[in-house]
């Protein structure tokens, strides 16, 4: 087998937009072999669906191939018609798509568009389409299969959705599978799963995959070579023990770095940024210090009967950081909302600094002299900054409302002061959300929430939107911050490697009650529940001392 | 607009609107067009040819001319003249009521749309129950019992606007409520009245603002409906939808210019405010400025 | 058969809740009726030269003397059992002239919405299809244009040409010629009688009577209509499941028809019943134009008439049309979007 199966020749995309034409990739190259598993990584931006959308003649009306060639077993299909893709879609490649539950049918049952995707290409009778939809839901190991064929996407969760759509993927027998992101957005142990299935179904088949991803340990678990994309090129390419274990090119070194694995530090995450030498450990608080933070049987139920929160307690010291960890629906979110008093407990207690905070209705609690205390850094930074208010404006709020500062020399010197300690250049205070890139928003919603020098910072997954190398320098920043104001953190994130590096105590949550509580290192290397195991089994991960 | 907006966004706000007007040259018609109009109204007066109320018999009836651009109606009044003072009329209670009808919605609207609950539910039905209505019959009957005057015409224009305003700006802001900045803004310590008058209208005004503008059009042509089946304002007062009434009679003969005129005055003025609508939708929305 | 419980489910619900809704109006309407100037009994009265003593008696027998809140009950008591009053204007049941004439309205409503679906259907796809094509600027263009044309002036331009000018339609009265013969009273739309008679000539001319008025009517609600398919038709296309269809290698026509289209037309659907409600209250302006002997014109005429029954009696009559389209449209939808009957 000389000829690759898919071979990618100095592809150069470019999309049409209002201020010209933007190049989305710029000579990318790279060959997959006949049941190979080829890793493509990158950052947002990097060209990595774009090369997948291109190789399958997906792009949309703006997007042009505008150099370079795309052959796929010997054939040119760079600027293949329509009609000559058509035929080859889904017998001869097919793609996974990332966000499974709207890449399908929201109003046509499972069974349906796997059986479209059938007779797309062979001549079967209704009743012959069915029944092999059903083979093949099987094989995706979807159980009660004969009853889920007839069920909507809405009433599949994601994970079901993935396979459904690895089994349309596959039903025409095709050679190769690209498959985009396909595991983002899913739960850790759902990935794992998932990508078992698509790495077992791919080998018992003798396929060849393109896996496009963002997660290095995915890719280093899961494919025999990987390839680096930076800014539409592909840098580097090696098989994945030498690629991370000894990178070549800086910018896989720097990528690599930035990746949070079982050994890493916050210090080793970016190598650019000087840090102080590592902290040393506190001096234990003396004896009696009183708890910053109570939390006694919370419970939160919403309308509906859902029990978000069921019954958790758990106590934090000043300037302790705490973690709080788990999938999706296990509360996490619910509880920084209830600790820091935006949202009213149906039941139980939050004592903060030795008073009761949860008596005030959430309504009320802006006048609370607590306000200030305690405050929150959100999720997504560009949906948590207010669309008409600049970058000026968002930081300058808290000290206007809780400080009572009116404009002038001291609210000015003030905002200023809080960009300076967050490193956001004074010039982007002028910019709006929509003109700072996602880095630039997250130290603004930072900059934000420690303006009023509260004593208690809750974090909800301040990263969980960022690129790996931003989140490496956030990360850096929250840790400084930590030390230099004395702060504690109520840390939330579904990344164990993240908060075993940030936090000194973690809380392990399922189903919104509390399954393991100790010390992070400890969890880490001995966890004691089944689930918390289980959790920390299903991390990908490459360990680049190993390789 | 936020005050916050015009220091540091001016420039940046101009230079927008400006690449917008060029990359959509009706927008800036219709724009030219809505001063136009506004212009007209204010000057009738001292523009117009004739006395638009003044009948002259003897010259009833006369198709375009040198000395009637649009021709003479059936007591031989200008018909460009009526038209002229008959803009004045329409735009006075479109906006009027237009603006009545949205600063009530809005804030009512807004106000449900974040708070939630008991209230919400009741203001939703309430709400339900007036578009259940048929609401140009609405119109007809409040202006048959409160009588034929200018303001009980554009209440009745503004009430029947109202339950729009009211359910858009609660979706919209019900929208947003759960966004994150508002949950940072209420960890900042703004109360829920500020959140609703600094942060959530501000946000939706740009929405809003397209509204209005589609609106106005609908409210003018509501005001020359009801004019038209006899319930707004009344002979001889010039108004384009009583032109267009008193044309009707004279259609089935051929005389053109009695009806065209008047139609065509409403037809520009809902089109100028129709498209200046799809026009600020793309000027106001902050995430296509860059 | 449980998505059919659900829908069922949806049903009662959606009928219950538009209870309250409806009451709201009657007691509106009511309010408002009674706050009318005019007092109905001078209106109805022998004449001018009426003695004190006749009025008083009409009163009374029109129950006007009673408190207002009594009148109220009184009028809620006869709703329920079908009673609408009596209009003083006609001087029969309201109930009977709403039945003579509620065809008349259904039929040119009925008509108009079937015109302006089949025309903004197609040109919403196309232009969708087709984004910033000749043809997408062309929708555009009728759009604007024909949602900025008020129905009477468009109704009056479209005589001009059609009646005056070419001469291809007849005279714009009524729904159809004086001395043409009306065809038995089957269920009251002509064309349907007609047709079920074999009467070809009659159909010929009850069809010619009610082109223009539909197509003005039309016209209106084209443009909403045909703005919607195109925004949804857009929106559908540029969604994740088009792309999945597009990869498994699908037909073009089968990825537009059977992916595209089913999921676009849900929110056309929608914007489908409220079109159809707006058209029935917007019908007086149409009828008036053509003299149209619908409800609408009814009301409008028992209005300027201080005849407060009829006027109730058509709100109410609109308000149950109106609850009875949205659930319509409610079945559909749960038919169409297997989404909605989950919830």
């Amino acid at each position: 087998m000389t000829t690759p199966l898919l071979q990618v020749q100095d592809l150069a995309v470019s999309f049409a937009t209002r201020r010209g034409d933007v190049a989305a990739l710029r000579g990318a190259s790279f060959a997959l072999h006949q049941g190979e598993v080829l890793g493509l990584v990158g950052e947002s931006g990097s060209g990595k669906s774009v090369t997948a959308l291109a190789t399958m003649g997906l792009l949309d009306q703006a997007g042009r191939v505008t150099g370079g060639s795309i052959h796929f077993d010997g054939r040119d299909i760079t600027r293949a018609s329509a009609g000559m893709l058509r035929p080859m879609r889904g017998a001869a490649f097919s793609m996974i798509f990332q966000n499974p539950r709207a890449a399908l049918n929201p109003i046509r049952s499972v069974g349906a568009q796997i059986a479209d995707a059938l007779r797309a290409h062979r001549d079967l009778s209704p009743r012959a389409a069915r029944d092999q939809a059903l083979a093949l839901l099987e094989q995706v190991r979807i159980r009660n299969a004969a009853q889920r064929i007839d069920a909507f996407p809405h009433e599949l969760s994601g994970g079901m959705c993935q396979r459904i759509m690895i089994a349309m993927a596959i039903a025409c027998a095709p050679r190769l599978i690209i498959a985009d992101e396909p595991t983002t957005g899913l739960d850790v142990t759902t990935q794992k799963a998932v990508m078992d299935l698509l790495a077992t179904l791919t080998r018992d088949r003798g396929m060849a995959m393109l896996l496009i991803t963002h997660d290095l340990g995915l890719a280093a678990q899961y494919c025999d070579r990987v390839a680096v994309m930076e800014q539409g090129r592909v840098v580097e390419e090696a098989p994945p023990a030498a690629l991370f274990g000894t990178p070549g090119h800086a910018y896989t070194r720097r990528l690599v770095a930035a990746c949070p694995t079982p050994t890493s530090t916050i210090s080793s995450l970016s190598p650019e940024i000087v840090l102080p030498a590592e902290p040393v450990a506190r001096p234990p608080l003396p004896a009696g210090t009183p708890l910053l933070l109570e939390v006694r049987d919370l419970v939160k139920q919403y309308p509906g009967g859902v029990t978000a929160v069921d019954k958790v307690s758990f106590t934090m010291k000043p300037g302790e950081s705490l973690g709080l960890v788990g999938e999706s629906g296990s509360g996490k979110s619910t509880i920084s909302r209830l600790v820091t008093r935006l949202i009213d407990p149906t039941a139980g207690e939050v004592i903060f600094d030795g008073r009761s905070v949860s008596d005030m209705p959430a309504r009320d609690f802006h006048r609370a002299e607590q306000r200030s205390q305690i405050q929150i850094v959100f999720q997504d930074a560009g949906e948590s900054l207010n669309p008409r208010f600049n970058a000026f404006d968002s930081i300058a709020d808290p000290l206007r409302r809780l400080r009572g500062l009116r404009d002038g020399s001291e609210l000015t010197k003030r905002v200023k002061d809080c960009a300076v300690s967050v490193g956001l250049p004074l010039p982007l205070l002028e910019r709006f959300p929509h003109q700072l890139s996602g880095g630039q928003r997250a130290r603004v919603g930072i900059a934000r929430a420690v303006s009023v020098d509260p004593k208690l910072l809750v974090l909800d997954e301040p990263t969980a939107a960022l690129d790996v190398s931003v989140q490496a320098v956030v990360l850096q920043l929250l840790d400084r911050l930590r030390r230099e104001k004395g702060l504690a953190y109520l840390f939330v994130s579904h990344d164990l490697n993240v908060v075993r590096m940030l936090c000194e105590r973690m809380i392990v949550l399922r189903n919104g009650q509390v399954v393991e509580e100790g010390d992070s290192q400890r969890i880490f290397r001995a966890p004691q529940a089944e689930y918390t195991a289980e959790l920390i089994a299903a991390i990908p991960h490459f360990d680049p001392v190993a390789a | 607009m936020s005050a916050s907006m015009t220091s540091p966004g001016r420039s940046s706000t101009l230079g927008h609107v400006a690449w917008v007007l060029r990359g959509n040259p009706l927008t800036a018609l219709a724009m030219a067009g809505t001063v136009l109009l506004i212009i007209l109204a204010i000057l009738a007066p001292w523009i117009a040819p004739y006395d638009p109320i003044a009948s002259d018999v003897p010259s009833a009836l006369q198709p375009p001319s040198a000395a009637h651009w649009f021709g003479t109606d059936q007591l031989g009044r200008d018909i460009l003249s009526r038209l002229l003072h008959g803009t004045r009329l329409d735009l006075t209670i479109a906006a009027a009521a237009v603006g009545l009808s949205f600063a009530v919605g809005a804030m009512i609207g807004s106000f449900c749309g974040f708070v939630g609950g008991r209230l919400d539910r009741w203001v939703g039905r309430f709400t339900d129950v007036l578009m259940a209505f048929p609401l140009f019959v609405l119109a007809m009957a409040m202006v048959a019992a409160l009588g034929n005057r200018l303001e009980n015409i554009i209440y009745a224009t503004a009430i029947i606007n109202l339950p729009f305003y009211i359910r858009f700006a609660r979706t919209e802001v019900a929208v947003r409520r759960n966004a994150g900045w508002v949950e940072a803004a209420q960890a900042s310590g703004n109360s829920r009245g500020r959140i609703v008058l600094f942060f959530l209208l501000p946000n939706i005004l740009p929405i809003v603002a397209v509204q209005i503008s589609l609106n106005l059009g609908w409210a003018i042509l509501n005001a020359a409906g009801l004019s038209f089946i006899g319930l707004g304002v009344q002979a001889p007062t010039p108004e384009w939808g009583i032109m267009v009434a008193e044309g009707a009679r004279f259609i089935a003969s051929g005389k053109w210019w009695l009806v065209f005129f008047p139609g065509a005055a409403l037809m520009f003025a809902v089109l100028c405010f129709n498209l200046l609508g799809d026009g600020l939708r793309d000027i106001l929305d902050p995430r296509m400025r860059t | 058969m449980r998505k059919l419980q659900a829908i069922g489910r949806r049903i009662g619900g959606r009928l219950l809740s538009s209870v309250p809704a409806i009451l709201g109006v009657v007691v509106l309407t009511f309010l408002l009726m009674r706050v009318l100037p005019g007092d109905p009994a001078v209106f109805f009265a022998s004449g001018p030269s009426a003695g004190q003593q006749e009025i008083e008696d009409l009163r009374k027998a029109m129950g006007l003397d009673q408190p207002i809140p009594v009148q109220l009950v009184r009028y809620l008591q006869d709703i329920a059992t079908g009673n609408l009053g009596r209009s003083m204007t006609t001087g029969q049941a309201v109930l009977t002239d709403m039945q003579q004439r509620l065809p008349a309205s259904l039929e040119l409503t009925f008509s108009a919405l079937f015109l302006a679906l089949a025309c903004a259907l197609p040109l919403g796809i196309l232009a969708a299809l087709r984004p910033g094509s000749a043809v997408d600027h062309v929708v555009r263009f009728l759009c604007t244009l024909g949602v900025c044309m008020p129905t009477f002036v468009s109704g009056l331009l479209l005589i001009y040409a059609f009646y005056y000018l070419l001469g291809w339609a007849p005279d714009p009265t009524g729904r159809i010629d004086i001395f043409a013969s009306t065809p038995p009273e089957i269920t009251g739309f002509l064309l349907f009688d007609f047709a079920v008679t074999g009467d070809w000539d009659g159909f010929r001319a009850a069809f010619s009577q009610l082109i223009l008025p539909a197509c003005t009517m039309a016209l209106f609600v084209l443009a909403p209509l045909a703005r919607m398919t195109r925004a949804s038709m857009l929106a559908v296309l540029g969604s994740d499941f088009i792309r999945t269809a597009r990869s498994i290698g699908l037909a073009p026509w089968r990825v537009i028809l059977v992916y595209a289209l089913r999921n676009a037309l849900l929110p056309v659907l929608t914007i489908a019943g409220i079109v159809f409600s707006t058209m029935l209250g917007a019908n007086v302006l149409v009828e008036k134009v053509f003299s149209w002997p619908g409800v609408a014109s009814y009301a409008l005429d028992a209005l300027l008439a201080s005849d407060y029954a009829p006027v109730q009696g058509f709100v109410l009559l609109m308000a149950t049309i109106f609850v009875l389209v949205n659930l319509l449209v409610d079945i559909l939808y749960g038919l169409a979007d297997p989404r909605i009957a989950a919830e």
